[in-house]
C-alpha cells in the first residue's frame, strides 16, 4: 500500500478546484451567468485555449496527488516503511523519464553524450570520443544507420495512433450531440466537421487532435530518447517541464485564491462605507504597494512555494481592491440599492444581495487577466532570487540554470526551448482565454 | 493649483511613514539583526562574539525602539529605529552592510540607469503609438486582426527570453554589439543599444495592444463620427481628432512611471551587467545586505507617491475639462 501525502499546496489547490466546480454548477443554473460564458464558449480562439489550459490542469492535479511509496520489505518484520521521497502520480507515470537520467548534457534525440570522454579500450589504448548514452537510443545497435528508421516508424506510429484516437472521439462527439438534438449520428458529425455547430466542437476536436498527436508523439519518443535532451546531471529535461507546469498553474492561481477574500471584503467595504473606512483602506493599499521588501523578508521560508504566492498575493491585491471601490461606489449611488436601503435591508444584506454579484465580473475579468502576468512573474522571481527554492522544478529555474550554458560552445539549448515552449503555450492560452473573458462579461464593450 | 499639490504631499507624509514602519519591522522584528549576523557570517563562523562585533559594527547593537541607558533625549536617538529608518526621511542612507556610503553609490549608479531607461521608454513609445494607429487606421480588417493576434503572441513571451534571445542573436550570432558590460562616457554607447532595443521589443505587445483600445475608444465618439460626416480625411479624423485625445490616457500613463526611471530595471541591468540601480537592488539582495534593500524601498515609495501627484498634475495640463481641487 502507499502513503498518501496532502501538501499545503495540494490541499489549497484542491480547494480551488471544488471551488470552480461549485460556480459552475451554479452557473449552469443561472441565465443570467450562461449567457456569457456560452459568448466564450462561442469563441473559436477561446474554446482551443480551453481545451489547451484544461491539458495544463490535467497534468497539474495529477503532479498534485502525492505519495510515499512503500520499500522493499525485507522480511524481517511485517512492518511497512515508506520511502522518504514524495512522489506523485505523474511521477509514477512518467516513471521511466523520471529514473533514466544520463551522465551530464545531451542534446534532443542524441544517442551520444555532449562532451568528450577518454575512454580506455579493451587492448590497452585510450581515445577520446563520445560516449554513448545509457539509456536515450539504448536499443539502436548502430546508432548512424538504425536513427532515421527508427524515428520514422515511431512518428509514423503516433500519427496513426492519434488519427486513431481523433476518429474515436469524433464518433463519440458525433452519438453525443445527435442524442441531444434529435439528428441521426451521421448528420451530426457532418455538422460538427462543417463547422455549423453553436460551440466550436470542429476548433475544439481540432486541438485536441494535435494534443492527442503531441500525447503520441511524446508516448513512443520519450521512452526511447530524450526528447528534450538531459540537464547538467543527466536529468530528462521533457520530464523537468512538465513537473513545471504544476509549479506555475500553483504560482497563477493560488495568488489570486488567498488575496481574493481581502481585496474583495475590502475594496467593497471602501466603497460602500466611505468615510474613515474607506480613507483606512485606501491608506493600506498604498503602504501595502510595495513588493520588493516582502519578498526579501521572508525569503528564508519553508514551504516558498505557497510563501511565495501569499506574498504575491499581498502585493497583488491592491489592483482588484482598488477597482472594487471604484465599482461600489457607483453602484450605491444607483437607484435599486437606495431602494433597499429605503426599504429597510441590513447593510451586510445589502451588500452580499446587490453589490457582490454586481461586481463579480470584475472580480473574474482581473483574476483570469492576473494569471498569465503570475506565471510570467515567477520566471523572473525566480531569476532575481526570491521565486521557487532553487531544487524546485519550475520554468524560471530551468531559465535561470540554462541562462549561464549559453557562452558553451555548442550551445546549450534544449533546457531554454522547452522551458520557452511550454511556458509560452501556457500563457497565450491563458491571454487568449482571458481577453474572450473579458469581452464576454465586460458591460462596457457590449455597448458598442 | 500650489495649494492642491501641498496638500498632496502632506497625505503622502503618513503613507511613507506606514511603509517605513512596515519596512522597520519585516527588516528588524521579524528578522531581526542576529539572524542578519548569522546569515551574514555564513554557518561556520557563528560565535556569540562574532555576532556581537557584527552588530556593534553596523550599529545593529542598540535597542529597537527605546534606549534606558542613556538619558535625555538620546533616549529615543539612540535606537536602531531612530539611526536606521527615521533618518530616511532625510534621505540619509547611512553605510551598506559591506561599509560603502549608500546615498553616493545611489546617486553614481542612478546614470548608467536612466541612460537605459530614458530611451527604452522612449523608442517604445514611438513604435508602440505607431503601431497602434496602424492597427487603429485600418480597424476591422485583417492588418488589424494579425496586429492584435501578433501583440498577444509577443505579450506572451517572457522578457528573459527577449533578453537571452536577443543576447544570443544580436550579440553572438550576428556580433553586432558586445553582449554585455558598461563603460564610461561615450564608449558606453555600444553597450546602450542592445538593451534599449530590447526592452522597446519586449514592451510592444502589451504597450501597443493598450494603445490601440485607446484609440478606438476615441474613434467611437460622436465628435469623430462628425468630423467624418462632414468629410474630413480618415488619416486627418485619425492624427487631429483620435490621437490628440487619446495621448490623454497615453501621456498620464507615462508619467507615472517617469520617477520610477530612476530605479532602473532588474532584469535588463543585471543581464547586461550594467552598474546602474536594478542591479544593485538584485545584488544586495543575493548578498543579504539589508541596509541596501531598505534604501531602495524606501526611494521607491517616494518616487511611487512623486508619481501618483505627477499624475494628477499632468490630468490638468494635458486634458483641460480637468481642474484640480
Amino acid at each position: 500500500m502507499i502513503m498518501p501525502v496532502i501538501l499545503w499546496t495540494d490541499a489549497l489547490v484542491f480547494l480551488l478546484v471544488a471551488v470552480v466546480l461549485t460556480f459552475a454548477l451554479y452557473a449552469r443554473s443561472k441565465p443570467h451567468l450562461r449567457a456569457p460564458w456560452r459568448h466564450v464558449l462561442g469563441s473559436r480562439m477561446a474554446s482551443a485555449s480551453i481545451v489547451i489550459l484544461l491539458a495544463y490542469v490535467v497534468i497539474g492535479l495529477l503532479d498534485s496527488l502525492h505519495y510515499r511509496a512503500p520499500l522493499e520489505n525485507n522480511g524481517a518484520s511485517d512492518e511497512v516503511h515508506y520511502g522518504v521521497e514524495v512522489l506523485s502520480v505523474l511521477d509514477y507515470l512518467l516513471e521511466p523519464l523520471h529514473t533514466r537520467t544520463e551522465k551530464t548534457y545531451s542534446a534532443p534525440f542524441a544517442t551520444h553524450l555532449y562532451t568528450r570522454e577518454t575512454i580506455q579500450h579493451p587492448d590497452g589504448s585510450q581515445t577520446r570520443e563520445y560516449p554513448r548514452l545509457t539509456w536515450g537510443g539504448r536499443h539502436l545497435a548502430d546508432p548512424e544507420a538504425d536513427f532515421r528508421s527508427d524515428i520514422l516508424v515511431r512518428v509514423a506510429t503516433a500519427c496513426l495512433q492519434a488519427l486513431l484516437l481523433s476518429g474515436l472521439l469524433l464518433l463519440l462527439l458525433g452519438f453525443w450531440l445527435a442524442r441531444r438534438t434529435q439528428y441521426t449520428p451521421g448528420h451530426a458529425i457532418r455538422s460538427i466537421l462543417a463547422g455549423r455547430t453553436r460551440t466550436p466542437l470542429r476548433v475544439i476536436l481540432l486541438t485536441l487532435g494535435l494534443l492527442l498527436l503531441l500525447f503520441c508523439l511524446a508516448l513512443n519518443l520519450s521512452t526511447a530518447y530524450h526528447v528534450f535532451g538531459t540537464d547538467k546531471v543527466g536529468q530528462d529535461v521533457f520530464y523537468q517541464t512538465l513537473k513545471s507546469i504544476r509549479t506555475g498553474l500553483v504560482i497563477g492561481t493560488l495568488t489570486t485564491l488567498v488575496m481574493l477574500p481581502f481585496a474583495i471584503l475590502m475594496g467593497i467595504l471602501a466603497g460602500y462605507a466611505r468615510g474613515w473606512i474607506d480613507d483606512l483602506i485606501q491608506y493600506i493599499y498604498y503602504v501595502a504597494n510595495h513588493p520588493e521588501k516582502f519578498e526579501t523578508a521572508l525569503e528564508r521560508a519553508d514551504i516558498r512555494l505557497l510563501f511565495l504566492c501569499i506574498i504575491l498575493g499581498i502585493t497583488s491585491w491592491t489592483g482588484l481592491c482598488r477597482l472594487l471601490r471604484g465599482e461600489s461606489l457607483k453602484l450605491r449611488e444607483s437607484e435599486y440599492i437606495k431602494a433597499a436601503v429605503a426599504l429597510g435591508v441590513s447593510h451586510a444584506k445589502v451588500i452580499t444581495r446587490h453589490i457582490l454579484p454586481n461586481v463579480m465580473h470584475i472580480v473574474l475579468i482581473t483574476v483570469v487577466l492576473d494569471f498569465s502576468g503570475l506565471v510570467l512573474a515567477e520566471a523572473v522571481l525566480s531569476y532575481v532570487g526570491v521565486g521557487v527554492d532553487p531544487t524546485m522544478n519550475s520554468w524560471g529555474n530551468m531559465i535561470n540554470s540554462a541562462r549561464l550554458e549559453m557562452a558553451r560552445e555548442p550551445v546549450v539549448w534544449w533546457s531554454l526551448l522547452s522551458a520557452f515552449l511550454f511556458m509560452f503555450t501556457l500563457v497565450l492560452a491563458a491571454n487568449l482565454f482571458s481577453d474572450a473573458v473579458r469581452d464576454a462579461f465586460d458591460p462596457r464593450l457590449h455597448q458598442r | 493649483m500650489f495649494a492642491y499639490i501641498v496638500r498632496r504631499v502632506a497625505y503622502a507624509l503618513p503613507i511613507l511613514i506606514g511603509v517605513n514602519l512596515l519596512t522597520f519591522y519585516l527588516f528588524f522584528v521579524v528578522n531581526s539583526p542576529d539572524d542578519m549576523a548569522r546569515l551574514h557570517l555564513g554557518v561556520k563562523r557563528v560565535t556569540p562574539e562574532a555576532i556581537d562585533k557584527w552588530k556593534a559594527e553596523r550599529g545593529y547593537n542598540k535597542p529597537l525602539l527605546y534606549n534606558e541607558v542613556v538619558s535625555g533625549s538620546a533616549k529615543l536617538t539612540h535606537t536602531i529605529f531612530f539611526e536606521k529608518s527615521v533618518k530616511l526621511f532625510a534621505f540619509d542612507f547611512g553605510h551598506s552592510d559591506d561599509g560603502r556610503d549608500i546615498s553616493h553609490d545611489i546617486l553614481e549608479r542612478m546614470k548608467p540607469s536612466l541612460a537605459i531607461a530614458i530611451p527604452t521608454l522612449l523608442v517604445g513609445l514611438l513604435i508602440n503609438i505607431t503601431f497602434a494607429m496602424l492597427m487603429a487606421f485600418f480597424r476591422g480588417t485583417y492588418v488589424d486582426v494579425s496586429g492584435v493576434v501578433l501583440c498577444v503572441v509577443l505579450m506572451s513571451i517572457s522578457a528573459m527570453f527577449y533578453i537571452i534571445g536577443g543576447q544570443f542573436l544580436l550579440g553572438k550570432l550576428l556580433r553586432l554589439m558586445p553582449i554585455s558590460g558598461y563603460d564610461t562616457g561615450l564608449d558606453a554607447l555600444k553597450f546602450l543599444v542592445l538593451p534599449v532595443v530590447i526592452g522597446a521589443i519586449s514592451g510592444i505587445g502589451a504597450g501597443s495592444r493598450m494603445y490601440r483600445s485607446f484609440f478606438l475608444e476615441e474613434a467611437n465618439k460622436d465628435f469623430v463620427r462628425t468630423a467624418r460626416a462632414k468629410g474630413l480625411d480618415e488619416s486627418l479624423v485619425l492624427f487631429r481628432h483620435v490621437l490628440k485625445n487619446a495621448m490623454i490616457p497615453i501621456v498620464t500613463g507615462v508619467v507615472v512611471v517617469l520617477p520610477m526611471l530612476f530605479l532602473g530595471s532588474l532584469l535588463l541591468e543585471s543581464f547586461f551587467a550594467i552598474p546602474g540601480l536594478g542591479s544593485y537592488t538584485i545584488d544586495a539582495i543575493n548578498r543579504q545586505d539589508f541596509a541596501i534593500v531598505r534604501a531602495m524601498v524606501f526611494l521607491g515609495s517616494v518616487l511611487y507617491i512623486i508619481g501618483l501627484i505627477l499624475v494628477d498634475i499632468a490630468y490638468t495640463v494635458v486634458d483641460p475639462r480637468v481642474r484640480l481641487s
